[in-house]
């Protein structure tokens, strides 16, 4: 006889380091399941018939499936059911907003929580991970080659993908390490480097193989890879140049893009004792925005040993875009949010006595203006409108911005007869990624401009998918 | 990794290197840049191309010793490896519609004036250069330039070598002399280019400047490298490194510059310690 659901209402909560101690120090907030509490979690369960939650998985990974292996403790079981469908289950786990995805669409949700299933899958592949030693699959090989452009969620995806199809795949990445934003961007309190190089090392193990310090367009152009007998190209460039809000003092010294902060931190590793890169550490620091980059300066801004962080945002907590946990999380920790909040200009400072002194250019305050929400706009959310003679400045020692990006220029300017929109991202057929050159496709930020990682990985599977056909009517 | 293949001292504190990277030696062009890290730690650091040779796969690099990973990469000797050498980045620098030109270097800015000076040559336009140094000891490149200028004046600020003063001084006593100068290219210390541009727009002559802010990526990615272009932000990264000269904001940008002075003086200190530990 099959066992009885678990009935309780509420999630399992997911343990993590305390918020007094977390704030200090860039190891994992989220320590993950143990064992009893994922069986525990796998039988609240419903193993529903229509599967709502698979609808809402952008790589459509079969849950209940997984999950039923997970209540027989058949972790690999639950693992190898993940891999079909995700080329990165431990990344997913941990970034993906199950929120608004799957669990969003869970059955469980509607009297209370949804199932853990994000909990569940970063559960399965850690396991999977810290168990099972991976070897190299002995996948027949057909001989065509593809090239991946840019080592992020989308290449990744679209890469293993491609390579369990059989196809021999080169990723052109080019900075000197692999994984794009999830090595760059997303903070190791967030998405440990150790679980990002796992995850790669499975890819690899698949026969993916990943060429650094290349820039595709700069140092190999996409004809040359053509000629060079590459069959289909992927462009997962990313979301490249960081946007400004166009105010004064947005040059000042301090003042920094959440791509450049977070980059230094992380990639560089400015975070360590002695680095080699240096960052502005200390100090008062304001994030302008609302998302999950945001989120991730403020906390890294915390971590850098700032005294206090404030995140201004122009509309209210109800818009705030970022996650709801990542939020909680940056409130516990002590960070500041000034909603409905927008700053005017950047103050910097300036010695008229003294034309060589170290602070002149270097950012004093930042000058903000309260906002209202008005009326809805198309995309039906409320409009910030300034409340008339509200200015205030914050004395602020750092400024970042993290108010999105446009798509990298450098593939645009160096290849004729691609095809890209007003905000310069790549446009592709909605339904196979292709671009307006034949044998290219796209996918990920560099199609749609700042998004989720699992939507990127979406994108990359899709693709992968249209090449496999593609190839095979050649 | 990328091996040096070849390392040449200039001046106390100028050395030049050339480093097998053949695929960016392929497609190199003058005023393009490179990234490089010396080890698996490393910063990323920019250093504009000094010169190619396609055939052996080597691109040139000379750079002056200023923090900690310029001061470990003079420590590298012939045969040893470079974590990464990535490249070639940045735009080319245009050279259409140019009949005379005048390429004006500064210090080790002369290193990448170099290849651009040599590129006009070749293409049959007038080159003069002006090449200026603090001082006699401080000259780099004096036969290079002889060989690829129509005509090369040397400056000193001290005047121990060639003309004394600053580039500037034999700069106007060429657009003084009527014939028709139809590009300046100023390439050094962002002082030196402001300067420059000034002259230039005495006489209403354009001035192409390359701009040499920090970076990480040099890809678009970071925008550490913004600057100021006719009240615009632009990134030197890919849409420079090149730049209108009469359009850039200079002081905005040699504040910009001085942000990790502190952290990078530091850095050069504690690196420099270390090797004389070593050689202990």
């Amino acid at each position: 006889m099959p066992e009885l659901p678990n009935l309780k209402n509420d999630k399992n909560k997911m343990p993590v380091q305390d918020a007094l101690i977390r704030a200090h120090n860039f190891d994992e907030v989220a320590l993950g399941y143990n064992k009893e509490l994922a069986l525990d979690e796998a039988k609240r369960c419903l193993n529903c018939k229509h599967m709502p939650c698979v609808g809402g998985c952008p790589v459509r990974i079969r849950i209940p499936e997984f999950i039923a292996k997970v209540r027989e403790c058949d972790f690999e079981g639950a693992y190898q059911i993940i891999a079909t469908s995700s080329s990165l289950p431990a990344v997913c786990g941990r970034v993906c907003p199950q929120e608004t995805q799957c669990e969003k669409n869970c059955v469980r949700g509607i009297k209370g929580e949804p199932v853990g299933i994000g909990r569940l899958e970063r559960f399965v592949a850690d396991w999977h991970n810290d168990h099972i030693k991976t070897e190299k699959l002995g996948i027949n090989k057909n001989g065509i080659k593809v090239a991946v452009v840019g080592s992020g969620p989308s290449g990744l995806s679209c890469a293993g993908e491609l390579a369990r199809r059989g196809y021999s795949v080169i990723v052109f990445e080019a900075l000197h390490e692999a994984g794009g934003v999830l090595a760059y961007g997303i903070p190791e309190f967030r998405l440990p480097k150790r679980i990002l190089k796992q995850e790669i090392d499975v890819l690899k193990n698949l026969g993916v193989e990943i060429k650094t310090n290349i820039v595709i367009g700069r140092t190999i152009t996409c004809d040359e890879l053509f000629k060079d007998g590459y069959k289909a190209i992927f462009l997962g460039t990313g979301a490249g140049l960081p946007r400004f809000m166009g105010i004064e003092g947005e040059n000042l010294n301090g003042v920094y893009s959440a791509n450049e902060y977070l980059t230094r931190s992380n990639l560089m590793k400015s975070y360590i004792d002695k680095p080699t890169t240096p960052i502005m550490k200390g100090g008062v620091v304001a994030v302008v925005g609302g998302g999950n980059v945001a989120m991730d300066a403020a906390r890294t801004a915390l971590r850098l040993g700032a005294n206090k962080v404030y995140i201004i945002y122009r509309r209210s907590q109800n818009e705030l875009p970022a996650r709801a946990e990542e939020v909680e999380h940056a409130k516990e920790e002590g960070i500041e949010f000034k909603f409905l909040t927008n700053p005017i200009k950047i103050i910097g400072y300036k010695n008229e006595h003294d034309a060589k002194d170290i602070k002149n250019g270097f950012v004093k305050a930042i000058r903000c203006i309260k906002m209202e929400l008005g009326d809805p706009d198309e995309r039906g959310r409320r409009k910030p409108i300034e409340i008339a003679n509200s200015e205030f400045d914050i004395d602020v020692d750092t400024v970042i911005m993290a108010i999105g990006t446009s798509p990298n220029p450098i593939i645009k300017q160096t290849m004729s007869g691609l095809e890209t929109n007003s905000h310069g991202g790549i446009i592709v057929d909605e339904n196979t990624g292709k671009t307006s050159i034949d044998g290219i496709y796209a996918g990920g930020d560099a199609v749609t401009g700042a998004a989720t990682v699992i939507s990127a990985m979406g994108a990359g599977k899709m693709a992968a998918e249209a090449i496999d056909k593609y190839l095979k009517n050649e | 990794m990328f091996k040096i293949v070849s390392k040449k001292i200039l001046n106390p504190t100028v050395i030049q290197m050339e480093v097998l990277a053949p695929l960016v030696a392929k497609k190199a062009e003058a005023g393009q840049f490179i990234i490089l890290r010396v080890n698996s730690d490393g910063e990323r650091i920019p250093l504009t191309i000094a010169g190619y040779d396609r055939e052996k796969g080597l691109v040139k690099i000379i750079f002056q010793v200023v923090g900690g990973t310029t001061e470990l990469l003079k420590h590298k000797e012939v045969g040893d490896c470079l974590q990464d050498f990535v490249g070639p980045l940045g735009k080319m620098t245009d050279i259409s519609n140019i009949k005379n030109a005048v390429v004006v270097g500064g210090g080790v800015g002369c290193a990448i004036a170099l290849p651009l000076a040599k590129k006009l040559k070749q293409t049959g336009i007038n080159t003069q250069s002006i090449i200026g140094f603090r001082s006699k000891d401080l000259v780099i490149l004096e036969e290079d330039f002889k060989e690829n200028s129509n005509n090369l004046i040397i400056t000193t600020d001290d005047g121990t070598y060639g003309e004394k003063g600053n580039v500037c001084v034999p700069l106007e006593r060429i657009l003084n002399a009527g014939n028709k100068i139809d590009k300046i290219f100023a390439i050094g210390p962002l002082v030196m280019m402001k300067y420059v541009v000034l002259t230039a727009k005495k006489y209403n002559v354009p001035c192409i400047v390359s701009m040499n802010p920090i970076m990480i990526d040099g890809t678009g990615m970071c925008g550490c490298c913004r600057l100021s272009v006719d009240g615009q932000m632009k990134f030197a990264c890919v849409d420079g490194p090149d730049f209108d000269g009469y359009e850039v904001d200079f002081d905005e940008m040699i504040q910009r510059n001085k942000i990790y002075a502190e952290f990078e003086g530091k850095a050069h200190e504690e690196t420099c310690n270390l090797f004389k530990k070593e050689a202990r």
